[in-house]
C-alpha cells in the first residue's frame, strides 16, 4: 500500500502518513468491535445479556464509553513521576502500534514490505515492557509496580518460546518476511503450514503432529505475552488491582486498553500468519473464478481479519472460563515446559526439513 | 558480599477487590513471599452489643439480621433458639420444620456465593455468575415467603414472622430438582479445574490440631479432617430427626487441611443440604407458625449460652438476662471473627496471590467479624 | 463426658484456693467462679488433664456487672463505682464432647485478669476485645490493643454501663 500510496502522491512522506492513517483507523475500529465483542461474549458464556441499550444489542456502547472517557478529569497523583507517567500510556501503545506496519492484511494492504518482517514484530513487541515498567515505576504505588515487575518478567520470558516457534516456521519457509511467508501457503487450507505447508511430499505429513505442537506453544506463549488469562498476572484485579496502570484514569488508562486490544490482534495476526495461512483464503477467490482481479486483495483482508478475529475469541473464550494462574507457576510453565518442548520441536522439525 | 535488603510493607484494603468487604491485611514482603500478616478489623463496626442493650429481646432479631448479610436467616435462628431456651418454651413442630428447611437453604445460598467468590478470587469470573444466578432462585424462595431478599427478620422469638407461600414446597423441590446438576457441572468447570486445583492445593494447610487451638469451626474445621458439626454435636431445633453426613477434608489432591478441601467441603455440604430439605419438605406439619407466648418477652434472670452450626461454623450467642425487658448483655460469637484469627498463620511463607486464595477459602463475612 | 458438677468438683480438689464457687442458679448451665490471677493456672489443667482435654475455647466474652454505686461525677453525669467485671470463659471439648462455662470476677477499678492466649489461641482477638469494650487488661498478652474501636479511640470502653458517648473524635461530631 505504501507502494501505491507513493506512486500515486510521489511524496514519501504523504505516502507514509496515510498508510499509518489506515492502520489507526483500522486498530480504533478493531478496538471498538473488539471491546464489544468481548462484552458480548463474556455476558452470553454468563448467562446475561451484556450491553443492550446503547444501539442493536450494545454495538454503540464503546464508543458511549470512548466519549465518556474523554471527559473524564486527567488526575496525577502528587507523589507520581509525572514525566514518565505521562509518556509510558504513549510508549506502550506506540509498541503495539509499530507491530502494525510489518503485518500483510493482503497481498496488497499492508504497511511495509520489510524482508525482516517477523524479527521486526518480534523486536518491536518486547517494546511494550519498557512503557510497561515505567507506568509501573512512575505511579509510584506498590501494587503497580508489583504488577509491573510480574509483567516484565513474564513477557520476556514468553518472548523465547515464541521465538523459537518462530524459527521453526523460518527454518521450513526459508524467509523471515511475513509476506511471503503468506505467499507460500497458497490459497487452499491444507496447504497452510498447520498441515505442513505447500509441497507435497512425505516431509508434510511428518510434520504436521509437529506443527501443531508448534502452534500450541506460540498461541500459550502469546497469550502470556499480550497478559490475557490465564496469564493475566500482571494486572490480576483480585490481587493487584489493576496492576501497572492502577493509578491510570481516563485517556491514559484507555492508552492502555487500545494498546491491550490492539495486541491481541496482532498476537492472533502472528499466529494466522505463521500457521494459518496469513490471508490465504481456505477455498480459492471468488474474484479469481469470476474473473474480477480486483475483488481478490479485498478478499484476502476479509480473511485475514476474520481469521485474526477468530483467535482473538478463543482468547476471550478461554480468559472466561479459566481461572489464573499464580506468578512462580507461569514461570514454571515457561522455562520447565514450553521452552524445551519448543526446542525439541525446532531440532525435529529440522531434521524433518532436511529429508 | 551479602546485599542489603529489607522487607516491604503492603496494605491490602480496606477499599481492595478481593478482601471481601473492608478488612485491611498489612502484609510484610519479602519480594512476593509473604513473612507476615496483621489483620486490621473494625471497619464495619456497627456496635450490635450495644445496640442490643437498648433493645428489647424481639428488637434484636433485625440487628442480627445485618452481622452476617449471607446467612441472615440461620443468624436469626441462632438468636431465637437462644432466647427460646432462656424463656424455657417449646414451639409448634411446623416452625421446627420450616426453620429447618430455610436455614438449610441459606446454608446453600451463603456456600453458593464462597464457592463463588473462592473462585473468582482465583481469577474465574463465569462459575461466580452461574452460582449468582442458582442463588437468586433461593432468594426468590425467601423472598414470597418473607418479602425480602437478604434481611430477612424471618425467624421470631416463638414463632416465625410469616407462613410459607402456598406455592413455596412445590417451588423447592423444583429448585432441588434444578440444583443437583449444577453441582456436577460447577465440579467440571471450577472444582476439578486443574489451573483451580494447582492454585488451591497444598495452599494454606491448617493442621487439625492448630484449627482446635485457634476455635476454627465450620467448613474451614471439617477440610482439616474432623467431623465436626454442632447439628450432630450439640443438636438443636430437629436437626436429630434427619439422616446426612459430615463430609470432611480428604486432601483429595493435595494435603488435609488446604484451601482445596476447605472449598470441597463446602460443595459437599450442599449435598448434604439438599438432602435435609428433601426429607423435610415432605413432612411439614399443619398447625400455626407462632408459639402461645406473652407480648412482651420477660425472660427471667439467667444467662444462656446457644451455639449453632452457621455456614461459616459455630455461631453462639451468650445472653444475660437481668430480668428486664431488654437483655442485660448479648455476647456474639461470630464463625468469622474466630476463623479469621487463624488466617496470619495460614499465610507465611505463601505468595501475594496465595493470600487472597486462602482468605477465599475461609469465607469471612466482614459484618460478622466487626459485628 | 463429666457433667458441670463433677468438674467442678475436680478442680476444686487440685485447686482449692482458687475456685471460688459454683452459681447452679443459672438456668441453663452451671458457671464455675475462679480467682482471677489463677486462670490460667486452671486452664492449662483444664486442657492438659486426660480426663477433660478441654481443647477449645468456644467464646471469651466480657461482661459489665453493674453492680456498683452509682454517684455524679463533678459534670453530673453517672458513674458507676466500685463492683466488678467479668470474664465468662465458654469451654468444650471436641472430643470427650462436654462442656463447661468458667467466669472470673475483677475489681471495676482496676480490672486486671491473666490472659489465657496461650493456653488456647482463640483467646487473643476475644481478649482485645474485652479489653476494647471494657477496659479489662489481660495480662501477659502479647498485644493488647484495641480491635474493633479506632486504634486512637480515646473516649473510654464503650460497652460498659456507663459509658457516655464523646462530643468530637478527631474533630467530627459523633451523636447524630
Amino acid at each position: 500500500m505504501y507502494q501505491f500510496l507513493f506512486n500515486l502522491s510521489g511524496s514519501e512522506i504523504i505516502a507514509t502518513i496515510f498508510t499509518a492513517a489506515v492502520i489507526l483507523v483500522f486498530i480504533l475500529l478493531f478496538v471498538l468491535f473488539a471491546v464489544w465483542f468481548e462484552r458480548k461474549v463474556s455476558a452470553h458464556m454468563q448467562d446475561r445479556l451484556g450491553p443492550m441499550r446503547v444501539g442493536w444489542h450494545g454495538v454503540l456502547q464503546t464508543i458511549a464509553d470512548f466519549v465518556k472517557m474523554l471527559q473524564k478529569e486527567d488526575i496525577i497523583a502528587t507523589e507520581a513521576d509525572r514525566k514518565l507517567y505521562t509518556i509510558a500510556p504513549v510508549l506502550v501503545f506506540t509498541g503495539s502500534f509499530a507491530a502494525y506496519a510489518a503485518i500483510p492484511f493482503s497481498s496488497k494492504l499492508l504497511g511495509s514490505e520489510v524482508e525482516v518482517g517477523i524479527f521486526y514484530l518480534l523486536a518491536v513487541s518486547s517494546f511494550v515492557v519498557a512503557g510497561i515498567l515505567m507506568a509501573g515505576w512512575s505511579s509510584n504505588n506498590k501494587y503497580s509496580l508489583l504488577g509491573a515487575m510480574r509483567s516484565a518478567a513474564q513477557i520476556v520470558s514468553y518472548e523465547i518460546p515464541t521465538a523459537l516457534v518462530v524459527l521453526s516456521i523460518v527454518m521450513l519457509t526459508g524467509t523471515l518476511s511475513l509476506e511471503k511467508i503468506s505467499q507460500l501457503q497458497t490459497a487452499y487450507f491444507w496447504n497452510w503450514n498447520i498441515f505442513g505447508g505447500p509441497e507435497f511430499s512425505l516431509a508434510k505429513f511428518l510434520l504436521i503432529p509437529f506443527m501443531f505442537v508448534g502452534f500450541l506453544i506460540i498461541y500459550i506463549s502469546t497469550l502470556a505475552e499480550v497478559n490475557r488469562t490465564p496469564f493475566d498476572i500482571p494486572e490480576a484485579e483480585s490481587e493487584l488491582v489493576a496492576g501497572y496502570f492502577t493509578e491510570y484514569c481516563g485517556m491514559k488508562w484507555a492508552m492502555f486498553m487500545l494498546s491491550e486490544y490492539a495486541n491481541m490482534f496482532a498476537v492472533s495476526a502472528i499466529v494466522t500468519i505463521l500457521f494459518f495461512g496469513g490471508y490465504q483464503s481456505p477455498f480459492g477467490y471468488l474474484g479469481n473464478s469470476i474473473g474480477a482481479e480486483w475483488l481478490v486483495p479485498f478478499e484476502q483482508a476479509f480473511w485475514f481479519i476474520a481469521k485474526g478475529i477468530f483467535f482473538v475469541f478463543v482468547q476471550m473464550w478461554l480468559r472466561w472460563t479459566l481461572p489464573r494462574l499464580r506468578v512462580d507457576q507461569l514461570m514454571t510453565v515457561c522455562w520447565k515446559y514450553l521452552i524445551p518442548y519448543a526446542f525439541l520441536n525446532l531440532i525435529i522439525v529440522g531434521f524433518i526439513s532436511l529429508l | 558480599m551479602a546485599l542489603k535488603t529489607e522487607t516491604m510493607i503492603l496494605n491490602m484494603g480496606p477499599q481492595h477487590p478481593s478482601t471481601h468487604g473492608v478488612l485491611r491485611l498489612e502484609l510484610e514482603l519479602d519480594g512476593e513471599l509473604i513473612v507476615n500478616v496483621k489483620p486490621h478489623i473494625g471497619y464495619l463496626h456497627r456496635c450490635f452489643e450495644k445496640h442490643a442493650e437498648a433493645m428489647s429481646y424481639p428488637q434484636v432479631i433485625p440487628y442480627t439480621d445485618r452481622m452476617d448479610y449471607l446467612a441472615s436467616m440461620y443468624n436469626n435462628f441462632g438468636y431465637v433458639i437462644a432466647v427460646e431456651k432462656l424463656l424455657g418454651i417449646q414451639v409448634p413442630e411446623r416452625v421446627e420444620y420450616i426453620r429447618v428447611i430455610m436455614g438449610e437453604l441459606q446454608r446453600i445460598a451463603s456456600h453458593l456465593v464462597a464457592i463463588g467468590t473462592n473462585g473468582l478470587d482465583i481469577g474465574a469470573f463465569t462459575p461466580f455468575l452461574y452460582l449468582f444466578r442458582d442463588r437468586e432462585k433461593i432468594l426468590s424462595l425467601f423472598e414470597m415467603t418473607c418479602g425480602a431478599r437478604l434481611l430477612y427478620n424471618y425467624m421470631w422469638v416463638g414463632g416465625l414472622s410469616h407462613d410459607i407461600h402456598p406455592d413455596f414446597v412445590r417451588l423447592t423441590k423444583e429448585f432441588i430438582n434444578y440444583f443437583r446438576p449444577t453441582i456436577t457441572e460447577l465440579n467440571n468447570l471450577l472444582t476439578f479445574n486443574k489451573i483451580f486445583i494447582e492454585r488451591t492445593a497444598n495452599i494454606g494447610v491448617l493442621p487439625l490440631d492448630t484449627a482446635i487451638n485457634y476455635g476454627v469451626t465450620g467448613p474451614s474445621l471439617r477440610g482439616s479432617g474432623l467431623a465436626f458439626d454442632i447439628r450432630k454435636e450439640d443438636t438443636y431445633s430437629i436437626y436429630d430427626r434427619f439422616d446426612f453426613e459430615i463430609p470432611v477434608g480428604q486432601g483429595l489432591v493435595g494435603t488435609v487441611g488446604d484451601s482445596w478441601d476447605r472449598y470441597y467441603v463446602r460443595i459437599l455440604e450442599m449435598e448434604q443440604s439438599l438432602r435435609i430439605i428433601e426429607q423435610a419438605i415432605d413432612q411439614i406439619p399443619d398447625g400455626d407458625v407462632k408459639a402461645a407466648i406473652p407480648k412482651r418477652i420477660k425472660p427471667p434472670k439467667g444467662t444462656v449460652y446457644t451455639r449453632v452450626e452457621n455456614p461459616r461454623g459455630e455461631l453462639g450467642y451468650f445472653i444475660i438476662s437481668d430480668g428486664n425487658l431488654n437483655p442485660f448483655r448479648v455476647k456474639v460469637r461470630a464463625p468469622s471473627f474466630v476463623n479469621l484469627e487463624v488466617f496470619g498463620e495460614l499465610c507465611k511463607g505463601h505468595l501475594v496471590a496465595d493470600v487472597i486464595a486462602i482468605l477465599g477459602s475461609i469465607d469471612i463475612v466482614l459484618g460478622e467479624v466487626d459485628r | 463426658m463429666k457433667n458441670p458438677e463433677e468438674i467442678f468438683e475436680l478442680l476444686k480438689k487440685e485447686f482449692p484456693e482458687a475456685i471460688l464457687g459454683i452459681d447452679k442458679e443459672a438456668p441453663t448451665e452451671p458457671i464455675i467462679l475462679i480467682d482471677p490471677p489463677q486462670i490460667k493456672t486452671i486452664s492449662l489443667f483444664l486442657r492438659d488433664n486426660p480426663e477433660l482435654r478441654f481443647d477449645s475455647l468456644m467464646v471469651l466474652s466480657g461482661v459489665d456487672d453493674a453492680n456498683g454505686t452509682k454517684v455524679k461525677d463533678e459534670d453530673g453525669t453517672d458513674v458507676i463505682s466500685g463492683g466488678t467485671l467479668s470474664v465468662y470463659y465458654h469451654l468444650h471439648s471436641v472430643y470427650l464432647k462436654h462442656k463447661i462455662t468458667l467466669k472470673v470476677s475483677t475489681p471495676r477499678g482496676n480490672p486486671q485478669v491473666e490472659s489465657v492466649y496461650n493456653v488456647w489461641r482463640t483467646s487473643d482477638w476475644h481478649e482485645r476485645e474485652a479489653f476494647d469494650m471494657y477496659g479489662i487488661i489481660f495480662l501477659n498478652h502479647p498485644d493488647l490493643r484495641r480491635i474493633l474501636m479506632p486504634y486512637d479511640w480515646n473516649a473510654g470502653y464503650p460497652l460498659r454501663k456507663d459509658y457516655k458517648n464523646p462530643e468530637f473524635y478527631q474533630g467530627m461530631k459523633v451523636p447524630y
